[in-house]
């Protein structure tokens, strides 16, 4: 699945329907299911803040 | 993608955010306290707690009589009268009593009475206190009631819209970059058109379901209004031109009545005649179940307040439903400590999208007045000064 639409497509999708599943899980039950959304929110927050923080150099000075 | 049509993405997604900008950071910002509502409640003492029973009651908590309970919040207030009482559903021990001048009191006395002994336990702050309430009103309604909700919910919905551009525009900004590039090192402008497509995207399904569940809850009161005046209006035919009920029946025998109708279901709460959720003539007792997805859903009975028979107990229409699940999932209070956490960030990372989109728009139009100023010394006028949305600083 490398297609151009994959590549530009692909991550976003995954962590839509991440997101889609962590907001529905903890709805339906508790225990486990709270903990199945907070792994399915929690990756693409997680992923989004990585992405967004690294690269930022200090300043030399 | 033409140059005509992201041309046209182009100006929806940049007038849609800049007219809900303001309000949505507004709604950002009151919003991360209401996340933490309780917590909040509890540092600044005005949450409500069961005093402890002595330990031979507390093996096996007596249930007060509820007339009582009513009498003791009463008595506080003789004047006033009771427009609900309620319970939330892991807090048993205690009844909210709210009493008010009329029915639809928007300057309500809320009291806490005790569920096992029908002693008053405290009149907690009105709406959480003066800071709670504040962020609350700014969230809610900007203090301008049914017209401010209304407006809110139209914002939300220029929200939506600008959610779903993006996404379109999503794809020419990204297609020769690898998901979560973000260019360092060239301008700042094009660091931040960066961050605000990659925050913008990982926040997309939150985002828009926020939102939209948001702008659902504020046609709450339309929709009450609406069922008041289609199915609560049916069942009160039979009412025509009777005059409200003299004396008020026992509502410890209507509560235990809906119990006993509803196997497997407890009271969430119960609207006196003449609120929204009731009618003039009927006490409108609204059970729930127990479990964690059926006790977001509420099924009334409808209990004549003079008589104290059943009247008609039904399923709550569609719009109510999808009203009462669609709070949870604005608030972010269904998934424990986790989900609390993970709500406030997302609501920070949103924060982030509008600000640097905010920014995107500030510099771009002073880039674009930097080039009509050159293109005019030059003579040349400004025919080419505007290109696509963001394209400026991104050499290609």
């Amino acid at each position: 699945m490398n297609t151009p639409f994959m590549k530009l497509w692909g991550m976003p999708i995954l962590l839509g329907v991440l997101t889609t599943i962590g907001l529905i899980s903890a709805l339906l039950g508790d225990g486990i299911w709270d903990t199945v959304s907070a792994f399915a929110l929690g990756i693409p927050l997680a992923l989004g803040l990585w992405h967004s923080l690294r690269g930022w150099k200090l300043k030399p000075r | 993608m033409s140059s005509h049509s992201l041309r046209r993405w182009s100006w929806i997604h940049k007038w849609s955010s800049l007219v809900c900008t303001v309000f949505m950071l507004l709604l950002c910002l009151t919003g991360l306290p209401l996340i933490y509502h309780h917590e909040i409640g509890h540092l600044l003492g005005n949450d409500v707690e069961a005093p402890a029973l002595s330990p031979e009651l507390a093996a096996k908590p007596p249930r007060a009589n509820i007339d009582e309970v009513i009498a003791s919040a009463r008595a506080l207030y003789p004047n006033k009268l009771t427009m609900y009482i309620s319970q939330e559903i892991d807090e048993p021990a205690i009844w909210n009593v709210t009493l008010g001048d009329t029915p639809n009191d928007e300057h309500y006395k809320p009291i806490a009475v005790d569920a096992r002994t029908a002693k008053v336990i405290v009149e907690p702050a009105f709406e959480g206190g003066a800071f709670m309430s504040t962020m609350f009103r700014l969230h809610v309604d900007l203090f301008a009631g049914l017209p401010g909700k209304l407006f809110l919910g139209f914002m939300g919905l220029l929200l939506l819209v600008a959610i779903v551009s993006g996404v379109v525009l999503y794809a020419p900004f990204m297609r020769k970059l690898d998901f979560g590039t973000v260019r360092h090192g060239r301008t700042q402008r094009l660091k931040w058109l960066d961050l605000h497509n990659l925050l913008g995207i990982v926040t997309l399904v939150w985002a828009l379901v926020v939102g939209a569940t948001g702008m659902v809850n504020t046609w709450a009161d339309v929709l009450l209004k609406y069922w008041q005046a289609t199915e609560i209006a049916d069942m009160l035919a039979p009412y025509k031109g009777a005059p409200p009920p003299a004396r008020l029946a026992s509502m410890d025998a209507a509560v235990k009545l809906a119990e006993r109708v509803s196997p497997g279901m407890q009271v969430g709460f119960v609207a006196f005649p003449g609120t929204p959720f009731a009618s003039p003539h009927h006490y409108g007792v609204y059970m729930r179940g127990n479990e964690a997805f059926s006790s977001r859903l509420y099924k009334p009975v409808l209990i004549d307040a003079q008589t104290g028979a059943i009247t008609d107990q039904r399923e709550l229409p569609w719009y109510l439903t999808a009203l009462l699940i669609s709070q949870p999932l604005h608030f972010g209070d269904y998934g424990g400590g986790w989900m609390k956490l993970l709500w406030a960030l997302l609501d920070v990372a949103t924060i982030v999208v509008l600000g640097s989109g905010l920014y995107l728009w500030v510099q771009r139009g002073r880039a674009v007045k930097r080039h009509a100023q050159a293109a005019a010394q030059q003579g040349t006028g400004i025919s080419q000064a505007a290109p696509v949305l963001a394209r400026s600083g991104e050499r290609r």
